[in-house]
């Protein structure tokens, strides 16, 4: 308990419980096969909620915090004695950035459309299970900032200027 | 190649449309030769490297000459100053996670990044090689890591602390000396930076309890600027109570106002870490639980599931301890039985369970019965168990919790779920005299409609044994006859052995039971009719099986009193001839297994006597093995068996350890001995007891072991007879004396000719303790009162300076081995003094309470109180003579 807050894992699954993307900080689950059932264990226990706001459930002695949006479903994963409160801010955080790095067009299509954002999105909020950063301006500027060729540091940038060269970006981005 | 990766607006409602379709590791992998062509293309090389990050993202591993080959190329894109690229190229090589002669290759391109213009490129270099690195390179880039954890960028800083912190498992002397670094930058103004920097401060220093002490001493006094800071600074100051409590003689607890005044922090996650650590404290009083039970209160309203959950979770745990204290929120808590949420509802359900008292009971039940309908399963056993320890407390209102488990149990439900419910019935049966026959009456209703073929056979084995002893044992029959007409085979079979018990136990019944018998004679299953043709000789009382009423009972009810091993070994080794099998050739010893068999190495025997298998659940197994050897079969019941005591150490050449198995008139040492040699067997062991400390007893057997093959545990038997229900006590010297012949490993053989030895063991005694049984009572207050006054006896002690109270406790509790009610064996740890309750049955039956009452004054010195009741006076002296004596 003493110890800093740590997440277990981040899932970002589609309606039907299948990847996105997703991240292990912990070995809980250490063969895929282990967070496979993992993930359908989590999909399937949740996915007759009417998650559009944050949700929590206890789940096999974790604690899931999630919220679904459009055919996107978003979890985050702590141990049973973390503050439940501080796992949801990571939820926050997460969907957050996710909505502004889509400009607020979330689902499937343009998550894997963009899965190189959403990627550079999860490395940013958290690192080998320590929370690196929740606010979610924050995390997308970073994350779209990486398309600023020798633009300087961020703070020079609105985030809106960030975010319009990030989209920039993406639609050349994946797609000749 | 995969080229599906087309972009069209006007797609949309193609739902299975993915960038990825079809996608191919081969493919990805020939794409990927992209990034060694001379003129870089940064898009087309971010592209190839989502494919190869989605790949792996969805499982798909790379071969080690894959993943070698997919890093050296990715190492080249180093050369390309697109940012975008860059950051993938990072993310890569993490997924990648390079072998360390790999790292070197990339080592130079991150340290030029560690120290680029671009913060970016500096952070995410520093979070990249400190992944990556080991110990000896880490050593040269200390020095960039040091000033970046004071870089004026928070990002930078973030990186370098929050890799400090990782760094810390596998590093810790390196990471120690930064100090001074991380130090300066807990005042950062950044609000993750001071996180970061907090939480690897307190790792470095956290087997320093002084330094902790300062360092939260300090903060607390300043202002921490970010939630997540705060919280983690929560934790370090409960840690630092805890530790100090001990010292704290009297007067408030040190930080106090600090939690409380978080409490009234603006962000939430700030006042639940804050209430949820007042809640935790040890010793927690109700003046300190007050403010935080109050916060948590208003959270219980709240339009946020997460912060429902986790002040009803948190109210949850209060209420195993201080269930009072949550008595305020019982409205609001009510109100989230219809919670949207249904880990909220549940968990709101069992604390009103925990927290309800006797009056509140039937409209509980009226409200979890609407609840328990549209929940899953899983929160239903945790509900039935809540109902069940609720049903033991208030045995009085056990028919609405009785008629609830049966409405539940006749609703649809998955096997674990309907499993919780039959084992709670039968618990309240054995435990609520008064609910057995509703009980009953409810399992029958059960099996007439199951699904479970398992459950059917557990609660027709049950109503064998209950059944026959209740007021109107006829009611059962139909019940248990429909089963044999209705059931699959092995329902039958077992409803027709439920049926004899009945015929054997209830004479009325008898003539019914047979005719009912004769018609499963003609079943279409062999086992079915097997059963009904011996149980039928057997009751029908002209039989050959049984020869009195007694036997009869005994092979029904009884258990079976032969290993199931032995029993086995023997069916295997019979071969079909004229010859009969006969039961009673099956050897009742555990019987070590022959040599020839034990060839793989490290195969335990598994039989129910062998000693290292749950020594403490074996009393009925220890029972039946004594019983089994005619020179104890004199002695009378078992009162006692002890846990085995080890007479040698760990690790030596024969591991010998001890159970005591008292009598009323006699004391029986079963020595289980185990050979750790395979060169050798042994023969005829014999422990030779000195009992020349131990007055009373006199030896009056000895069973020795005929083997003892290699790592295949046997017992060997000493009896002793002592003064008729006397606790008397003494010490023992043990020799264990044997033939040791010389085995030939090749092959298992042992020589013709032995040679004697022997092998001195550790002292035994036998104390006070092993005369009591452990039995609790359930209501201690009641069962005071009821044994009355007639033959208390109470006495002062000084037990002289003690370590500390709790500690002083146990001794005390040791000594008598009795057992202790209602928690009173838990300590607070700053408690003057503490009121201990024990119960138990002393050799001879006789049930014994004691109330020790303990006090502990400044020098540690500790004195204790002792009023012993039993039914005899005799037993109230002994008592006080334990402890006069210990």
């Amino acid at each position: 308990m003493e110890a800093c807050p740590s997440i277990k894992n981040i899932l970002l699954l589609d309606s039907e419980g299948k990847r996105v993307a997703v991240k292990y900080y912990t070995d809980d689950w250490p063969t895929l096969a282990a967070k496979l059932a993992n993930e359908k264990s989590v999909f399937t226990k949740t996915m007759k909620t009417n998650a559009r706001s944050e949700e929590i459930a206890m789940l096999d002695n974790y604690i899931v915090v999630y919220k679904f949006v459009q055919d996107l479903h978003f979890f985050v994963t702590a141990g049973d004695d973390e503050n439940e409160l501080i796992i949801a801010t990571v939820l926050q955080g997460f969907v957050d950035a996710v909505g502004l790095l889509l400009r607020n067009e979330v689902d499937k299509r343009m998550a894997l459309e963009n899965l190189d954002l959403i990627l550079l999105c999860l490395d940013e909020i958290v690192d080998g299970g320590i929370i690196l950063e929740t606010d979610a301006s924050v995390i997308a500027g970073k994350v779209a900032s990486h398309g600023l060729e020798g633009a300087g540091s961020l703070s020079e940038q609105t985030i809106s200027q960030a975010l319009a060269t990030a989209r920039e970006h993406l639609a050349r981005s994946l797609l000749k | 190649m995969a080229e599906p990766l087309v972009k069209k607006d006007d797609d949309r409602d193609d739902e299975d449309y993915s960038p990825f379709l079809g996608i191919e590791k081969g493919a990805v992998l020939q794409e990927a030769r992209v990034f060694n062509d001379p003129q870089l293309d940064a898009r087309r090389c971010s592209q190839v490297i989502t494919k190869l990050l989605y790949l792996l993202n969805q499982g798909e591993t790379f071969t080690k000459v894959e993943a070698t080959e997919v890093f050296f190329a990715v190492t080249k894109l180093f050369q390309s100053k697109d940012t975008g690229l860059r950051r993938m190229v990072y993310l890569m090589i993490k997924e990648l996670s390079p072998s360390a002669d790999e790292v070197i290759i990339v080592t130079s391109s991150l340290m030029k990044d560690m120290n680029s213009k671009t913060d970016m490129y500096r952070a995410n270099a520093i979070r990249v090689l400190c992944r990556i690195t080991d110990g000896t390179l880490l050593t040269q880039i200390e020095r960039y890591l040091k000033q970046a954890i004071v870089d004026k960028n928070p990002v930078v800083a973030s990186a370098a602390l929050v890799s400090g912190i990782h760094l810390l498992q596998t590093n810790p002397e390196i990471v120690k000396r930064w100090s001074n670094e991380v130090q300066e930058a807990v005042q950062s103004r950044a609000a993750l930076v001071q996180f970061h920097a907090l939480a690897l401060l307190h790792q470095i220093r956290q087997n320093d309890r002084l330094a902790v002490s300062k360092l939260v001493t300090s903060l607390t006094r300043g202002s921490v600027r970010s939630p997540l800071a705060q919280c983690l600074l929560i934790r370090y100051t409960s840690q630092v109570i805890r530790e100090s409590s001990m010292n704290m003689q009297t007067g408030d607890r040190p930080f106090f106002d600090f939690l409380e005044a978080c409490l009234r922090h603006k962000a939430e996650m700030v006042i639940f870490e804050a209430a949820r650590a007042i809640t935790e404290l040890s010793g927690v009083t109700s003046r300190e639980l007050t403010p935080a039970i109050t916060v948590l209160q208003l959270f219980l309203s709240s339009s946020k599931p997460v912060l429902r959950f986790a002040a009803v979770r948190t109210l949850n745990k209060v209420a195993m301890t201080h269930p009072l204290a949550v008595t305020n929120c019982n409205i609001d808590m009510e109100s989230l039985i219809s919670d949207q949420n249904r880990s909220i509802a549940t968990l709101a359900i069992t604390t009103l369970l925990k927290t309800g008292n006797e009056s509140s009971v039937d409209r509980l039940m009226k409200q979890i019965t609407n609840f328990m309908s549209d929940i899953a399963d899983e929160f239903k056993i945790v509900v039935v168990e809540a109902i069940r320890s609720l049903c033991l407390k208030f045995p009085l209102k056990y028919r609405s919790l009785m008629n609830f488990l049966s409405s539940i149990l006749r609703e649809e439900g998955g096997f674990d779920y309907k499993k919780a419910i039959v084992d709670s019935i039968v618990i309240l049966i054995r435990d609520i005299p008064e609910a057995k026959e509703s009980g009953l009456f409810h399992l029958c209703e059960f099996i007439e409609d199951c699904e479970f073929t398992y459950l059917s056979t557990q609660i027709l084995h049950f109503l064998g044994n209950e059944g026959p002893k209740t007021s109107d044992p006829s009611k059962y029959i139909r019940y248990i006859y429909n089963r044999v007409i209705l059931e699959n085979a092995t329902v039958r079979a077992s409803a027709v052995s439920t049926l004899a018990k009945f015929g054997a136990f209830v004479d009325s019944l008898k003539p019914r039971i047979f005719v009912l018998l004769r018609r499963c004679l003609y079943d279409s299953d062999d086992e079915v009719r097997d059963r009904a043709t011996l149980y039928l000789n057997m009751i029908g009382g002209d039989g050959l099986v049984g020869e009195t009423d007694k036997d009869v009972k005994e092979f029904l009810f009884g258990s079976l009193d032969v290993p199931l091993v032995n029993l086995e070994t023997s069916l295997r080794n019979y071969e079909s001839s004229e010859e009969p099998f006969d039961i009673s050739t099956v050897p009742k010893e555990v019987k070590s297994q022959p040599h020839a068999e034990k060839k793989a190495p490290g195969k335990k025997p598994t039989g129910l006597g062998a000693p290292t298998t749950g020594p403490t659940s074996a009393v009925d197994s220890y029972e039946k093995l004594l019983l089994s050897i005619p020179e104890f079969a004199g002695f009378g019941e078992l009162f006692k068996s002890s846990a085995p005591v080890e007479l040698t150490e760990a690790e030596t050449e024969y591991a010998v350890n001890v159970v005591k198995h008292i009598y009323d008139g006699h004391v029986v040492f079963q020595y289980n001995c185990t050979n750790t040699i395979p060169e050798q067997l042994l023969e005829n062991v014999t422990v030779f007891v000195d009992a020349s400390e131990a007055e009373e007893f006199s030896e009056v057997a000895s069973k020795p072991l005929r083997t003892l093959p290699y790592d295949s545990p046997g017992q060997s038997f000493v009896a002793f007879e002592k003064p008729e229900g006397v606790p008397a006590v003494g010490k023992f010297s043990n020799l264990l004396k044997f033939i040791v012949k010389e085995v030939d490993p090749a092959t298992g053989e042992a020589d013709e000719e032995g040679v004697e030895d022997e092998y001195q063991l550790e002292d035994l005694e036998v104390v006070a303790a092993d005369y009591m049984l452990k039995v609790g009572v359930s209501n201690f207050k009641n069962a005071w009162d009821n044994m009355g006054a007639d033959c208390e006896r109470v006495d002062e002690y000084g037990l002289g300076v003690r370590e500390s109270l709790a500690e002083a406790v146990s001794a005390a509790i040791n000594i008598l081995g009795m057992q202790t009610c209602e928690g009173t064996d838990v300590v607070p740890s700053n408690a003057r003094s503490h009121t201990c309750l024990l119960s138990g049955v002393f050799i001879g039956n006789v049930k014994v309470l004691a109330r020790i009452s303990f006090g502990i004054d400044g020098p540690k010195q500790v004195a204790m109180k002792l009023a012993v009741r039993s039914e005899d006076q005799a037993v109230s002296d002994a008592i006080h003579e334990i402890v006069a004596n210990g």
